[in-house]
C-alpha cells in the first residue's frame, strides 16, 4: 500500500471522528435540556443564585452574593490564600455590584 | 488518476518518506503539538460548557436579590422591608430567603443550609444534595446530627437525596423547614438572609433597584444580569485558570514554532539541494514542505481536539479536577453538556495549524531559492 493512501485513510478517519464529535455534541446538547430540568426546577423553586463549583469559602461558593470585601471584589491584587482564588477572575470594572444609578424620573 | 492529482500524491508519498526518515524526532514533534492542542482545547471546551450551563440554569434565578449591608458585610434583612419592597410599583413578588453556611466539623466540609416550605418535606426531616450524601456517606432514611448554635446536636432524618443530575446547583445543599433553620442558627423570627424579588416587567428592574436603594440606602440589590455577568467574568479568558494554562501552552507552542522557523538542519538543506539538482522546482520543494507541515499539524489538531473532547465530556475533565477542587472537601460531580462553538474551533485551527505550516515553509523557501551546489556544500 502506498504511504499516501495510508496517510489519507488516517486523516479521513480522524476527520470522520471530528464530524462524529460535532454530531455527538449536538445530540448531547438536545439531551442536556431534559437532563437540566431537575436543576432548573430547584433554581426556580428555591431562588438559587449560584452554581455549586467551589465549596471551600462563601465567596467561592456564591461569587454573585459575596460581600464587597471578599477576595477580588475590590481590586485584582487583593489576593487570598485559597487555591481557587487563583482560578476566579477579578470582577469587571466598574464592579457588577456597583449600585444602580439613582436617577428616578418623578411623575409630575 | 489525473496527472495533477498523481503529482500531488507522489509529492505526499515523498513527504511521508522524508518524515519517516526522522521518525523519532517527528513523532516527538507530533506528540508535543497534539498535547498543546489538547490542553488548549480542553480548557476552551470546559470553560464554554460551564458558561453555557450557568446561562441556562440561572435563567430561573430570581430577577433580583436584595441584601442588607452592615459595616460593609452582608447582614440579615428585616422581614418588614419585604412588605415595603412588595409595595413598590412593578414588583410582582418578594420571597424572603432563609439560608446560611454550616461547617461540618466531622468531614470538614462546608454545607449550604436553606429553608424550603415544600409541603412534601416531613417534620424534622431534611433533603440533602448528592454531594453531601457522598461526603457524609449517608443515604435516604439515615439520621444526621447537625450541631446547633449552642453546641447541641439535633438529629434530622434524611427524607430525600436530591437528584445527582442537579449536582451543579445542589451538591452541598441541605434543605429543611424554616423553623429548623431558625432553631439551628438561632435566627430571629423577624429576619431573613435576603429577599428574592420578581418583577412584572424585567425592563423595570433598574428602576425598582433604584427605588429600593432610595428606600433603604443600606441595601444592595443584585440583578439577575449581574449574576450572569459574574459567571461570564469568572470564566472569562482573563480568568486565572484560563490565563495560567493558556499562557504556558501558548508559550510552549511559540518556542516550539520558533525552533522550527529559525532554520532547517544541515541534513534537510542538503536534501533540498539534491532535489533541486535532480530538477525539482522551488515550487515542488515548497509543496513538499507544505505537505510535511500539513500532515503533522492537521493530525495534531484533529487528535488533540478529539482527545480534549473525550477528556472533558466523557471523563469529566479529570485532569483539571485537582485544580478545581482546591481546598474543597465537598466537590460536585457533574457531567457537562457540550457547548461547542464553531468560532472557537476555527480560531484554534488557525492559531495552531497555520503558524506551524507557515513556520515550516519560510526556512524551506529560503533554502529552495539558493544555488543547489551551495546548498549541498553547506
Amino acid at each position: 500500500m502506498r504511504k499516501s493512501t495510508l496517510c489519507l485513510a488516517v486523516t479521513g478517519a480522524l476527520a470522520a471522528l471530528f464530524l462524529a464529535m460535532l454530531a455527538h455534541a449536538r445530540a448531547e446538547a438536545r439531551a442536556g435540556t431534559a437532563r437540566r430540568q431537575p436543576s432548573l426546577e430547584l433554581v426556580r423553586r428555591l431562588g438559587l443564585t449560584d452554581l455549586c463549583l467551589f465549596t471551600e469559602a462563601r465567596y467561592t461558593r456564591h461569587p454573585a452574593m459575596a460581600d464587597r470585601h471578599a477576595a477580588f471584589q475590590d481590586h485584582p491584587m487583593a489576593l487570598d490564600h485559597f487555591p481557587s482564588g487563583s482560578l476566579l477572575a477579578p470582577p469587571a470594572f466598574p464592579s457588577p455590584h456597583a449600585p444602580p444609578p439613582p436617577a428616578i424620573p418623578k411623575h409630575p | 488518476m489525473r496527472p495533477p492529482l498523481q503529482r500531488y500524491r507522489n509529492i505526499l508519498d515523498f513527504a511521508l518518506s522524508s518524515l519517516l526518515r526522522r521518525k523519532g524526532r517527528n513523532l516527538a514533534l507530533l506528540s508535543v503539538y497534539a498535547l498543546v492542542v489538547f490542553v488548549i482545547a480542553s480548557l476552551v471546551f470546559f470553560v464554554q460548557a460551564l458558561k453555557h450551563e450557568a446561562r441556562e440554569l440561572l435563567v430561573q434565578a430570581p430577577d433580583m436579590v436584595v441584601q442588607r449591608l452592615v459595616a460593609g458585610r452582608h447582614d440579615p434583612m428585616p422581614l418588614a422591608q419585604a412588605e415595603a419592597i412588595r409595595a413598590i410599583r412593578g414588583v410582582a413578588e418578594v420571597q424572603p430567603r432563609l439560608w446560611g453556611y454550616y461547617y461540618d466539623p466531622v468531614y470538614g466540609g462546608n454545607l449550604t443550609v436553606m429553608a424550603t416550605e415544600d409541603a412534601d418535606l416531613a417534620p424534622d426531616a431534611i433533603w440533602i444534595g448528592a454531594g453531601v450524601a457522598r461526603t457524609m456517606r449517608v443515604k435516604e432514611s439515615d439520621m444526621v446530627p447537625l450541631r446547633g448554635y449552642d453546641g447541641q446536636s439535633t438529629l434530622f432524618s434524611i427524607q430525600k437525596v436530591l437528584a445527582e443530575s442537579s449536582e451543579l446547583v445542589s451538591a452541598d445543599l441541605v434543605l429543611m423547614a424554616p423553623k429548623d433553620v431558625r432553631a439551628l442558627f438561632h435566627f430571629p423570627e423577624n429576619l431573613a438572609t435576603d429577599l428574592a424579588v420578581q418583577a412584572g416587567n424585567p425592563r423595570e428592574l433598574p428602576t425598582i433597584a433604584a427605588k429600593i436603594v432610595e428606600l433603604y440606602p443600606d441595601s444592595r440589590p443584585i440583578l439577575k444580569a449581574e449574576l450572569l455577568r459574574t459567571y461570564e467574568a469568572v470564566f472569562d479568558w482573563r480568568g486565572g485558570l484560563m490565563v495560567v494554562v493558556l499562557a504556558s501552552a501558548v508559550l510552549s507552542f511559540i518556542i516550539f514554532a520558533w525552533d522550527k522557523a529559525t532554520g532547517l538542519s544541515a541534513e534537510e538543506r542538503k536534501e533540498i539541494g539534491v532535489l533541486k539538482s535532480l530538477g525539482w522546482e522551488s515550487a515542488d520543494v515548497l509543496l513538499l514542505k507544505f505537505w510535511e507541515g500539513t500532515v503533522i499539524s492537521v493530525t495534531a489538531y484533529l487528535s488533540g481536539v478529539l482527545l480534549a473532547y473525550a477528556h472533558v465530556f466523557f471523563f469529566s475533565a479529570s485532569l483539571f479536577e485537582h485544580a478545581l477542587k482546591g481546598w474543597s472537601v465537598l466537590f460536585p460531580r457533574y457531567r457537562l453538556v457540550p457547548a461547542l462553538d464553531g468560532y472557537q474551533l476555527t480560531v484554534l485551527f488557525f492559531l495552531t495549524v497555520l503558524p506551524y505550516t507557515a513556520a515550516t515553509l519560510v526556512p524551506s523557501w529560503r533554502a529552495a531559492t539558493v544555488d543547489p551546489d551551495a546548498a549541498m556544500r553547506s
